[in-house]
Order: C-alpha cells, then structure tokens, then sequence
C-alpha cells in the first residue's frame, strides 16, 4: 500500500510536470507557426500579397477610419464604376473586424502600429491559434499525446502555409481556425454534455459564418455525424446537446451576418441541418418514449407512429423537392454546385472556371500541399477505429467529406489540411506510444537479463497489463482532482472508466520486438524530418512571393520586378482622384487598393454581365473597344504585359478567358476566331482578329522597337504583326521592364465642317486604314 | 503660463527694436552706393544671388545700417537672405556675419519690400564700407513653353532687372547671369549688355538714381532637375536608450515645364541622350555620418531602388522614386533612418539636455515649398524651447508612442519656402528627469506579474456554484 501511495505521489508530480511541458511545448508550437510564416517578410518585405487580400486590406483601413457603423454601410463607388458595390453587405466581415479590433486595442494601448502591419500579421498569429485549436480537437478525439503531434504537424503543413503567410491577409487564414475550433467546440460537447461549451460552440459557429463562406461545410458536416450516430445507434443526450442548441442559436446568429442574412434559412446549403434537427428530435421523442412505455408497447407504437410519420414526411418531403426544383439552381450556389457536380462550373460559369484555385488539383499538388501526411492519413484513420468514440467517428468523417473537396477543388486542400494534420498525429502518436512502449518494457530486462528467453515475452505482457492496471487506477484517481471545478465531471468519469475497459484488451496486443521498434522510431523520426525539410522548403521558397513583387535571380544578383507598384503609384500620383481605369479584373483589387482609382470590374465577380464586356473590349478591334471604355467613362486602360522579361501570367495569357467570358453575354465574339486550328498564338500564324484586337494591341504597341524582332519571351515566338500604330489609344506610362503598361484613351476628334462628307464618301470605298491617313495628314499636331 | 507671458515679452521686444528702426531709418538717407556687383547664378532651379555693395556716408550724421531693396516679385520669392562683411586683409579674411530685418520705408514705390542690414560699427561721415549679399529666389524660373514633350529640353525665363533696385543712388554697377549652358535663346539687350558663353553681363550702368528699374527677361535652357518637395515632414524622435529615430516623409513634384502627351518607356530606355532630358530619375541625400536602419518606402510597400554609401565623413543615400519624374509629376515616399544618440544630444551648462540638429530638407539643390519639424521629446521631459537661426512658427503637441501614458511633449516647427542655406543646426532644450527612462519597463514588468498573480488566483479559486462531495 505505501508503495502504491508512493507511485501515486511520483504520477500527480509528473502529470504536473507533464502539463508544464506540455503548456510550453504548446507554446513552441504557436511560435513556430507563427515563425515559418515570415519567411515572405524576411525575403520580400512587410507587405500584403497578391489579389483578394488588397481588398481586405481596403476595407480594414475603411474600417479603422470610419468605425463600424460606416462601414456596414459602405457603398465603394470606387468599384464596379458605375454600378459600385455595397461592400458592408456583401463582404465576410470576419477578418477585417478581426483584424480592425487588434488594430484598434493596440493603439488604445498606444502601440502605435499601422493597419497595413496588423494586417500583414494576422494571418500567422491565427495560424498559431490554429495548431493550440487543433491540439485542443484531437485531445478531445485521441488525448493529449496526439494533440501535441497534431499541433505540430498543423503548425508546418504547406497547405494551411500557402494561405496564411505573413502578408496573406485573406478570409482563409482566419476561418481554419475559426473551423477547427468550432469542431473542438462541437466534440468538446459531445464528450462532455455540457451547454456551456455549446453556447461556446454556437458562437464559435457565427465567427466562423463572419468569416468564411466555408462555413457551409460545418453546417453540412455536423450533420451528417448526427445523422451518423443516429444511424449506428449512437444516440445520446450528449449528442443532443451538442446538435440541437447549434443548429437553432447557429443559424439565429448566422443571419445577423448582412452577406448571410436569410440565406440561413432559405439556401439548400442549410436545409440538411433541419432535416437533421427534425430527425434528432424524432429520435430523442422516440427514446423518451421508449424509456416510459413497455416494450411491447413500444412496439405497437412504433408501428403506429412510423406509417403516420413515413406518409407525412413523405407529403413533406414532395412539397419540399417540389420547391427546391422550381428555382433555376435547385436552390444552390454555383460554387456550391460546381462541389456537388466537378463539371459544372466548366460547363455554364466560365468565371468560376478561370480561376485557377477553382480548378481540381493535380497529384502531385497532394504531395505538395500535405506531403507525408498523405500516407500518414489511413493510419489516423485505422487508429480512430481503435476504438470508435463519437469524436473518433467525426474525424472519419471530416477527413472523408474534405477529401472530396478538395478533389474538385484545388483551394479546398485547405480543409482537407487540418483532417490530414489529425488523423497523422493520432497515427504518428499512437505508432510512438507502441514502439516506444514495447522499448520500455523490454530495456530493463535487457540489462538484467542478456539472454532472452522464451518466456520472457510473456512477462513482459504480464507488466503491461500490470502497468495498464496502474495506469488506469492513476488516471481514475486523479483525472476528478484535475479539474475539481468543473462542473461535469460525471462525465468525464464514464469517458474514463470506457477507456479503462477498452485498453487493457487492446494493448495487451501492442508490444513489438525491441529491435524492430528502435528501427520503427527511427524511421518515423527520419519521416517526420522529411516533413519538416519539405515545409520549410515550401515555406520559404514555394509560398513566399507575395506576387505584386518579383524577384530573379541572375549572374549579377538579385533582380527585382517592382513593376506592379511602379504602375500603380503613377496612377495614385499623377492621374485625377476620378479616373476610371479598365483592367482585366485580377488587378481591380489592386487598382483600388494601391493606385486609389476607380475599376470597372474587380476580383469580386459579381456582376458576369459587366466583366463580360470588358472581356469584350479587349478582344474588339481598336475603335468598337475605344466605344466600349468611352461608353463606361474609362480614362485609362491598364494591360499586364510579360513578354520583354518573360512574365508568364500577362493578360495575353489571359486573354482567351476575356474572349470565352465575353462571348457567353456577347455572342459576336466567337473563340474559334481567335484561334488558328483550334491553337492560341501570336505569331504569324494568328488570325487577323487576333492579331487586330485592342489586347494584342495594346500588349506589343512598339514592342518590335526593343529589339528589332519582336521577340516574345513569354510565348517564346516573333509576334505576328509588328508595325502598327494606335489610333483611339495613346501610350501614358509603361513600367520599367514593360511589364505594366496603361493607356489614355484619345479624346474624340473634332469634326471637320465640309470634311466629314469627304471623309464619309471615302469609308465607302476604302478601308479606314486609308482615312486614318487622311486625318493624319490633315492635322499634323495630332 | 511663464512660457506664453516670456513670449510676450520676446514679442514686445521685438516690436520695440522694429520701431527704433524705423526711426533710425527715415533719419539716415544719406548713403551712396559706390559700386554695386551682382552674381546671379541661374543655373539651378533656384536663383542665388551675390551682391556686393560698396557704401559710402555721404551725409553728416552716423549711419549704422543699409537697406537692401526687393521688387515685390522678388519678395515674395525671397527664401533666405544674408549679409556679412569682410574683415581682415587677404589670407586673413573672415565673413562676419551681419543682422537683417524686414524694414519699410514710406517712400518705397510700388511694393518695393526693404531690408535693412545692420553695420556691426556705425559708419561714420564719410567712410565706406563693403558689404556682401546673398538671398535665394525659389520658383522664379518661370518654364516657356509651358508644356513640352518627352523629347523636348526645357526652356525658362528669368526676369530681373539690368540695374540694381536700391533706395539709394549707385555710381557704377555690374550684373552678370550665370546659365547653365550656353543655349541660351535670348536676352534683352540694355547697353552695354553681353554674352560669352553661358555668361550673360549687363553694365558696367554709371550714376543710376534710387529705385531705378530696367526689366530684362532671359530665356534659356535648363535642364536641371526641378525637384521640389512641396510638403516635407521631419519627425525625430529622441529616445534615451541611445538612438535617434527620423523619419522624412515626403510629397516631391517636378515643378518644371509640365510633360505633355505620350511617354514612351521605349524612348526613354533606348533614346536617353535625347528623350526626357528635362526629367529626373535619381536623387541624392546628405545623411549624417554613422547612420543605421535606412529604409525607404511609401504607402504601398518598400521602394527597392536605393543605394547608400557610408563613410566617416558622411553618408550619402542616393534615391530612385519608383518612376522618373517628368515635369508635373508627382511622388510621395517616407525615408527613415536611425541615428546614435551621442552625436546629436548634449547636456548644457545649466543641467538641460539640448538636441543639436540640422534643419532643412537633406536632399541637395532642392527646395522645400512648406517644412515641419517635429521634435518628439522622451515622454517626461519639461520647458522645451527652440532655438533656431531664422524665424519659424512653432508651437506644441502631444505624440503618443509606444506604451506612452502622459504623452510625449512635441515641438513642431515650420517654416516655408526652405533652401539648402537652411540646412544649419538648430537647438531644443529640454528637462529631462532620467527615472522617466524606467517608466515604460516598470509598467511592462508589473503587468507580466500581475498577469501571473491573476493565474495564480484563477487556479486556487474554485468557482463553481455547487459543491458535490
């Protein structure tokens, strides 16, 4: 007995010390999340990346400057000309009140830092809370072992790094964690009962709706687990406490948000989580009464009440498919849609399909983004059937749906992401737990006895157990001291005295020869290197380039390609607070963020119609484009051009989406016009359209000058038509290396009295090239 | 409350000498001048002037001061204006300089704005005198055309007069034009007027009464870089853990002929000899010696074209906006840099800490249209006062920095139309009880500590409502 007292003594000081460790290993953990992201800010600089987050950062400083009220009702006039946008109401609002609210404590605390820094590093400080998240959840599933493993993994994966480095300043970034918490949150209730957590759980639920419209994954997922547990005989208040609060205060909270609103409620995203709330409360009906009647009783009612209920649900169930099925997309979003159905966005929304993170991933992009993990999954997954607790099953569950996303749609690697990063810590951990179980076991013999017997494995079984014995007793004693104030801890002792039962026929299995378990921990050390070199690799190399600013590295050194900012800081300095620029929209974002103009379209989409006709615009011969910006008031038009330096994502390698995007409105643009045998070029070969179209144009205006042939470094040909000039257009400003170039559009002619008949008469008979002249020659200053 | 009275006692001072000038003034007009020789160069875009007046008392009563006259174009763009004397013979010869004040007189014509110079000894009947005059003009090239092309130099008119504007009579003068090349397109003949090479010589005038005028206009080229910063932001910021922050922020133009139409990159790259000769692309910057941390930027990220060189003499950044400036064109950017400490701030006699820094915009040969500095004092100091060469507005503000609670005590200086001649040091003092140096750490440590104190009890406390057994 005083042995055992004293062994009890040694576990609570090492649990204590265990927990200190742990805190700090945590705390190792959220730094080095934090840590490998700023791999952009060390190798570029302080500044925030490429498309989406430029709007982010907008309407954070819109936020910081007007205050909150102001910023719900934002009409951006700067966008979308003339049509605007109302970004209060349209916008997640999640990230930039987050960010906005770390702005706004620093400087109370006169901290005095800019909104462009907060912004920069939001998104590593939210990676950091993801991996504490996510070690939280798998604590949840599999214990604190594989929690700590999960955090770590987390914390280097190269998907999750490739949306939120430093400078990255996008939704995405702050909703993982929002999603992972939420899922802790979800599994934190159904393993304790509590309507505390799932209070929590709800809120959880409305940041995470603030912040991503992602969101719908969790309100589908959930569930499905219900539905799951419902199904396998599962069901238990626990679960009921867990579902029934989120889905009535989640969907409540989720419509105060304006870009949600009555979606909550009308959307074929949400109509899941009430089927599954009728059934849940079915369910919970049925057990109640179960629990009252007899059961022969019970009997005779549930067949009573199922031919009642089957006839019921299914007059519901008509009206309800009828509903859905009399709206034009089945009551589902596109991006929705092109979920469900892979081929659908490249069949109807060629907006969608042009983007690329639209696009289904390759193979080799699963290696990339989640690199061993992949081959570390299907143990996770082994591992959570050993044994299967309602948590254990939601992981399953989670990392079979995301697996699917994320094979339609490359961006959604994503969510698979912290799946992979949980089921590889339980795999990773439970794999330690066993070598190194069998090692501590087998070492002490080892020592005192060199040879070993035959019976010596036998022995060593018989210590497990015993040492299973003991360690069940000391989690039963001390897990109620642990925490002495919660207030469920009825609970969490059923948890445990299941986990006591359960573990002594399983390890009793577990112990492996000595040897090959030294060898096992080796190579999953050498694996988890493996890793590590891989995701600081991507870190540093792959994920880094914030895209607005390019590097090259040469004979003579680093070469920087500012072109992008060079444009944008003439446009911001020297062309009038009102001018309208047309781009392509991939820069409208960054057009109103960083040169302070008003865009046509920008990277929001919305509007298909209006993007299509600057799609238009671009692939139309000179004059109908000149009609097209002059119609819309457009002073400047901003083209990408890469060919001078070998840029490869210029606009002319865009260019066959704004012809595929126009055409859908306007059908007089037809692709295989632009197309010489069904191939994109520009070499001779091109179609005359092509080689007539404002965007080639405007791309290769005096570009045969530089070097005498046109050579096209990006397409790697001569250009098909190399001497021509600009008749509605005048060159205003091209960057440094070309890769920039914005073009004013020429005020209309004043028309000649007496001239225009002449002029009129000779349109009939030759072609405009020949009037053109005749201008020329008539005012030479023009 | 004792600072605001002791500036009304400096105001009243003030108010009182002006009036014994005046006094002084409308007594003495009894001053020839013997021989007048200006020196303008023009070959920046700021107008220098050196005039050396030769003065004699032709009158009977002791005569301390001279006035120097300006047409009120002139006035207006007055940027600076000294006058010393020279003492000692040859080898020996020093500059002493000499007080100038704004100065009125009633028989002045059409807005003519005087000056008046202070002689260091009265000039007794008689007796003459050499004094040496320098002023800057800013903006009073005046471009023509006034829009011109990528290809185009840049031509500009220079107005002045072939004689000198003064009150008094001159017996024999001599101005010359110094252009920057020799294209020089033309010139206003008043005989005897000349040109060799970039030289333009008007005079020698003999016996030429007060306030006489003669409007010349040169037109020439030139083609040097007209930067101008139109609003410059100086921040320095003092901290006591031994560094000096600055940070410049900038809103620079060139103030030349405006570009007109097209600009071609491609002309510009491969025509350089011919193709934006009126513009500029690089800028160069005096910093002071032993500088660390440079950066340069503007409100969308880091600018990467900069080069800086560092000796023990002194550093020089040279500076590339992100695109080279054509007339009309504008450009915002923020350089900041951190200086040691010990090289700029000294304790006085009387125990105060004084800041020695030089005013004026680091940027060489360009001109500052509107200049603030800010004296950011550690948050604690008292009494700080200004000591400047020239007169500025000034007055105080509150910055809060990092952590700041009570707030740093700011002295913000401006002054417009600032020339490189400013760039001289200026002083502010200041009280300073080292303890507030602790202030900051102290705060940072108690609230760690009461951070854990708060663990501490959150883990002894239980809270919960109901006690099972």
């Amino acid at each position: 007995m005083a042995a055992s007292s004293e062994t009890k003594g040694e576990g609570t000081l090492r649990k204590a010390f265990g927990g200190v460790l742990g805190f700090f290993i945590l705390l190792l953990i959220g730094a080095l999340a934090f840590s490998i992201r700023l791999f952009s800010v060390i190798k570029y600089e302080s500044v925030i990346h490429e498309f989406d987050p430029y709007f982010n950062y907008r309407v954070t400083q819109f936020l910081t400057k007007n205050g909150i009220y102001d910023f719900w009702n934002w009409f951006d006039d700067r966008t979308w000309y003339p049509l605007g946008r109302v970004i209060g109401g349209t916008v997640y609002p999640g990230l930039t009140l987050t960010a906005g609210s770390i702005w706004w404590l620093l400087n109370n605390l006169n901290i005095p830092l800019s909104v462009e820094t907060v912004c920069v590093f939001t998104a590593p400080i939210f990676s950091a809370n993801a991996s504490w998240a996510t070690y939280l959840l798998t604590k949840e599933v599999k214990g604190t072992g594989a929690g700590l493993t999960a955090a770590a993994l987390l914390a280097l994966v190269p998907s999750y790094i490739s949306r939120s480095v430093a400078g990255s300043y996008d939704n995405e970034a702050v909703a993982i964690f929002a999603l992972i918490f939420t899922f802790y949150l979800y599994t934190k209730t159904l393993n304790t009962g509590s309507l505390f957590y799932a209070t929590l759980n709800a809120l959880s639920y409305f940041y995470m709706v603030c912040s991503w419209g992602g969101y719908t994954f969790i309100i589908n997922l959930i569930p499905m687990h219900v539905l799951l547990c419902i199904v396998t005989g599962r069901y238990s208040p626990r679960l009921y406490i867990a579902y029934a609060p989120l889905v009535v205060l989640g969907t409540l909270l989720a419509s105060l948000v304006p870009v949600v609103g009555f979606n909550a409620v009308m959307t074929s995203e949400h109509f899941a989580s009430f089927l599954v709330f009728i059934i849940i409360h079915v369910v919970a009906l049925v057990y109640y009464i179960k629990g009252i009647l007899s059961p022969k009783m019970f009997k005779v009612a549930v067949t009573l009440v199922v031919t009642i209920g089957i006839a019921v649900c299914c007059a519901v169930l008509a009206i309800l498919i009828a509903l859905v099925a009399s709206s034009p997309t089945k009551g589902w979003s596109g991006r929705s849609l092109s979920l469900l159905d892979p081929t659908y966005a490249s069949k109807y929304i060629p907006i969608i399909a042009s983007v690329s993170e639209h696009q289904p991933p390759t193979w080799p992009s699963y290696f990339m983004d989640i690199n061993v993990l992949a081959f570390l999954v299907p143990a996770g997954i082994v591992a959570c059937f050993l044994p299967l607790s309602d948590a254990s099953s939601f992981m399953v569950l989670y990392i079979t749906t995301s697996v699917y996303f994320s094979g339609v749609m490359v961006r959604l690697m994503l969510v698979l992401a912290p799946a992979a990063c949980i089921m590889s810590g339980i795999a990773l951990s439970e794999a330690f737990d066993v070598f190194t179980r069998s090692i501590k076991l087998q070492l002490p013999k080892l020592f005192e006895s060199p040879p070993p017997g035959s019976g010596d494995i036998d022995s060593a079984q018989d210590e497990v157990v015993k040492v299973d014995n003991k360690a069940a007793t000391d989690k039963s004693e001390t897990a109620p001291k642990e925490r002495p104030s919660k207030k469920n801890r009825k609970k969490e002792k059923e948890i445990v005295e299941t986990t006591i039962k359960r573990p002594l026929k399983a390890k009793r299995l577990l112990v492996l020869p000595l040897e090959a378990s030294a060898v096992a921990i080796l190579l999953l050390i050498i694996l988890g290197a493996f890793y590590v070199v891989h995701c600081v690799w991507a870190a540093a190399e792959a994920y880094s380039a914030p895209s607005i600013v390019l590097t090259s590295h040469s004979h003579d050194g680093l070469h920087v390609f500012d072109d992008f900012r060079e444009a944008y800081a003439w446009l911001r300095h020297n062309t009038d607070v009102d001018d309208k620029v047309a781009s392509w929209w991939d820069y409208g974002y960054q057009t109103t963020a960083m040169a302070n103009r008003t865009v046509i379209v920008d990277n929001n989409t919305w509007n298909n119609t209006h993007i299509a006709t600057v799609g238009t615009a671009m692939s139309s011969p000179e004059k109908p484009a000149w009609e097209i910006f002059n119609s819309l008031d457009v002073k400047y038009v901003l083209v990408v051009f890469g060919g001078l330096v070998g840029y490869p994502s210029d606009d002319i390698n865009k260019f066959l989406w704004m012809v595929r995007i126009g055409g859908g409105v306007f059908p007089h643009i037809r692709e295989p016009d632009y197309l010489r045998d069904g191939q994109y070029r520009i070499d001779a070969q091109a179609t005359p359209t092509m080689l007539n179209c404002l965007m080639y144009k405007l791309s290769y205006y005096r570009f045969v000058e530089t070097d005498g042939k046109g050579f096209d470094r990006v397409r790697r040909t001569e250009i098909g038509k190399k001497h021509f000039k600009l008749t509605h257009f005048e060159e205003v400003f091209t960057t440094h290396h070309w890769m920039v170039r914005i073009y004013k559009l020429k005020p209309p002619k004043n028309r000649i009295r007496g001239k225009s008949k002449k002029s009129k008469s000779n349109s009939k008979t030759s072609p405009s090239n020949s009037r053109r002249h005749g201008n020329l020659r008539k005012n030479p200053w023009q | 409350m004792g600072r605001t009275s002791a500036a009304m006692a400096v105001f009243l001072f003030l108010l009182l000498s002006l009036f014994s000038i005046l006094q002084l003034v409308s007594s003495s007009p009894e001053i020839r001048v013997l021989s007048a020789e200006r020196r303008i160069d023009v070959t920046a875009p700021i107008a220098r002037v050196f005039l050396t007046l030769k003065v004699e008392n032709a009158g009977t009563s002791e005569v301390s001061e001279v006035l120097v006259a300006f047409a009120p174009t002139e006035a207006e763009h007055l940027a600076i204006l000294k006058a010393s004397v020279a003492e000692g013979k040859r080898k020996k010869k020093t500059y002493v300089p000499l007080s100038v004040n704004p100065s009125e007189s009633p028989d002045a014509p059409n807005g003519a704005q005087l000056y008046s110079v202070s002689l260091r000894s009265p000039l007794k009947s008689g007796e003459a005198t050499t004094v040496e005059v320098l002023y800057v003009l800013t903006h009073l090239l005046e471009p023509f055309p006034a829009e011109i092309s990528q290809s185009e130099p840049q031509l500009v008119y220079y107005r002045d007069s072939a004689t000198l504007l003064s009150p008094y009579h001159i017996v024999e003068q001599i101005t010359s034009i110094k252009t920057p090349s020799n294209k020089v397109e033309s010139f206003t003949r008043v005989d005897p007027a000349s040109r060799v090479g970039s030289e333009l010589r008007y005079g020698p005038y003999h016996d030429h009464g007060p306030y006489s005028y003669s409007p010349v206009i040169v037109h020439f080229e030139n083609n040097n870089p007209f930067a101008v910063v139109e609003e410059l932001v100086r921040e320095i910021e003092i901290s006591h853990w031994g560094s000096l922050q600055i940070r410049d922020h900038y809103k620079l133009k060139h103030a030349g002929a405006r570009h007109k139409g097209v600009f071609s990159r491609l002309e510009y790259q491969f025509k350089q000899s011919v193709s934006g000769v009126a513009s500029f692309r690089h800028l160069l910057m005096k910093l002071p010696p032993r500088v660390h941390s440079v950066y340069y930027r503007d409100e969308i990220g880091n600018i990467s074209s900069s080069h800086l060189h560092i000796d023990s003499q002194k550093s020089e950044l040279e500076i590339e906006p992100r695109y080279p400036l054509f007339g009309g064109w504008k450009a915002t950017f923020t350089i900041g840099y951190g200086l040691p400490l010990q090289d700029f701030l000294f304790e006085s006699h009387d125990g105060r800490r004084y800041l020695n820094f030089s005013f004026g915009c680091p940027l060489i040969e360009t001109m500052v249209d509107d200049l603030t500095v800010k004296v950011i004092l550690p948050e604690g100091s008292r009494n700080p006062t200004a000591a400047v060469p020239f007169p500025v507005d000034q007055h105080l503000e509150m910055t809060y920095s990092y952590l700041d609670v009570v707030g740093r005590t700011t002295v913000v200086l401006q002054k417009k139309n600032v020339v490189p001649e400013h760039n001289t040091p200026f002083q502010v003092y200041y009280d300073f009880n080292p303890v507030f140096m602790f202030a900051e750490p102290l705060m940072l440590i108690s609230a760690v500590f009461l951070f854990f104190v708060a663990c501490i009890a959150y883990v002894h406390v239980d809270l919960s409502i109901g006690k099972s057994s």
